[in-house]
């Protein structure tokens, strides 16, 4: 049996190296695919939020299918379906061509598809939590609709949004875990080729796991600073 | 007394509706809604296309063994959970810090990590105690997907319902358990037949979304080898590279999901009715 202190370190008989590209991969998925969720996420749940009978519909359709199609399904259909109509596309202009779409892109889109619809219902509960006299504040203080909304009420809905994002959060970094399926190289599969090829599978899954639950760690810290730098204001009280 | 008058003034009009008008959202909204009903009517006609097809006459069937798998899998892991989940929750309020630890550990490692790594774990990683488990007599089980899976799916929602429950249990009044003592109660008597009924109404919510969770991350079987909904349609799409296969497999999940949420309204609708004042 081969050491296992030898398996994980870095170097040509190590995994350590590829493992940890693996991580970053997985880290850089996730933080990437975050800033498009939020701001769809915003956009929709200020859909959902309107008093547009239209508008709301429209926006409740689309969380109704991402939250009801399972991640693994989202990813495959944006991955194959997207490659497939561009495919399509590229043979109108150049017969014959073929378009490959990235892994890693693909995964983000879908990633960020799930992430918005789950985080739209948290910017609603936040929407729901301030009071109409907020508005009314800021109008009476002469801000135009836009001012209002970026001044007086972002600033709340952020404060009350974050636990439910930082949960949601969690969860986008473990979905991430889906993106081996497509054959994009993160963590999980480094682990799954380095646990094939040294055939020691339980140590570099646990591994794989152990990691995970490293980030979600960091993660938890990271946001409790978050949390608590958005109530700097509350704090003498 | 001249200065009440004699005659009522007569009714004004009512004012006039304001017209809504076309304000941007308005524009916006009724736009979204013409992208989705033409989205949806492009795929009804593509799904009525189809529906004759070689491809649908080929797998319809195999479509509904995956569904029942897939409902299986959840059916067999839910409720196992369930029971796994209260020795979780009982083994987190305990006094003994040992035993709270552990059931703490467990469940921030199976809350902590991904649904796949932890199926991962547990079929491929059984294999590096094989020798163990063959002595045993445990290898026939962890050499089974689907007894893998269940067994994953198993531990990963005992995690998350222990959590529901101790969130449910913690909500009931305290003053229930006084009073469940001052009738003379034993600790045991009180949790079953006071606490938990009023807990699991609480925990309806939260234990509907797991179920829903639980049907979406099911998907991830067919990654180790078990023909669940997906994995057949994996298997169809490998075979025929006809796209309607992932068209088909998230129309029947949406179906899947919808209904079973609709359902779950319903129970949850008649559990509560002696709370909702009419």
């Amino acid at each position: 049996m081969t050491d296992i202190l030898t398996l994980i370190s870095f170097g040509p008989d190590g995994w350590g190296d590829e493992i940890a590209r693996g991580v970053l991969v997985t880290v850089a998925l996730a933080l990437s695919s975050l800033p498009f969720g939020l701001v769809l996420g915003f956009l929709v749940a200020l859909a959902k939020n309107s008093g547009e009978p239209s508008l709301r519909s429209a926006a409740n359709i689309y969380t109704t299918i991402f939250r009801g199609l399972p991640e693994l399904l989202t990813l495959f259909l944006v991955y194959y379906g997207v490659q497939m109509l561009l495919n399509e596309v590229a043979r109108l202009f150049v017969p014959g061509a073929t378009v490959n779409v990235n892994s890693f892109v693909a995964g983000m889109v879908a990633l960020s598809l799930v992430f918005s619809s789950y985080a739209s219902e948290a910017f609603l509960s936040a929407f729901r939590g301030i009071k109409q006299g907020q508005y009314e504040g800021g109008y009476a203080l002469g801000l135009s609709r836009p001012q209002t909304m970026r001044l007086v009420i972002l600033p709340q809905l952020i404060r009350l949004a974050l636990p439910a994002l930082g949960n949601l959060w969690l969860i986008l970094l473990k979905e991430t875990a889906l993106v081996s399926a497509i054959g994009l190289d993160d963590l999980l599969r480094w682990a799954g080729i380095a646990a094939r090829v040294t055939k020691e599978p339980f140590l570099f899954f646990g591994g794989a796991c152990l990691i995970y639950l490293m980030l979600a760690m960091i993660s938890s810290i990271g946001l409790s600073r978050i949390e608590t730098w958005t109530r700097r204001g509350e704090a003498s009280r | 007394m001249s200065w009440i008058s004699r005659e009522t003034i007569p009714a004004r009009p009512a004012p006039p509706v304001p017209s809504r008008g076309w304000s941007g959202t308005r524009v916006a909204g009724h736009l979204l809604m013409a992208l989705w009903i033409v989205a949806g009517a492009s795929l009804l006609y593509y799904l009525a296309e189809n529906v004759m097809s070689d491809f649908v006459r080929n797998y319809w069937e195999k479509y509904l063994d995956g569904i029942v798998v897939t409902l299986q899998l959840v059916g067999l892991s839910m409720v196992a959970g369930a029971a796994l989940s209260l020795l979780v929750a009982l083994a987190r309020a305990s006094r003994n810090p040992f035993v709270s630890g552990i059931a703490y550990a467990y469940v921030y490692f199976f809350r902590g990590t991904p649904l796949l790594a932890q199926t991962f774990l547990i079929y491929y990683g059984a294999g590096s105690f094989r020798p163990f488990l063959s002595d045993v007599g445990l290898w026939w089980f962890f050499r089974d997907a689907w007894y893998c899976a269940v067994f994953a799916f198993t531990l990963n929602t005992a995690a998350y319902q222990a959590e529901i429950l101790r969130g449910a249990v913690r909500n009931v009044d305290k003053g229930q358990w006084e009073a469940a003592a001052a009738l003379g109660l034993r600790k045991g008597i009180t949790f079953w037949k006071v606490i938990l009924p009023q807990a699991l109404i609480v925990a309806l919510r939260p234990y509907g979304n797991e179920l829903i969770l639980m049907i979406k991350g099911s998907a991830i079987v067919s990654l180790v080898t078990i023909f669940d909904l997906m994995g057949e349609t994996r298997r169809a799409y490998s075979r025929t590279f006809d796209f309607q296969a992932y068209i088909w497999a998230a129309v029947l999940y949406l179906i899947v999901v919808e209904t079973l949420r609709r359902i779950w309204d319903e129970i949850e609708l008649r559990l509560t009715r002696h709370l909702r004042r009419s």
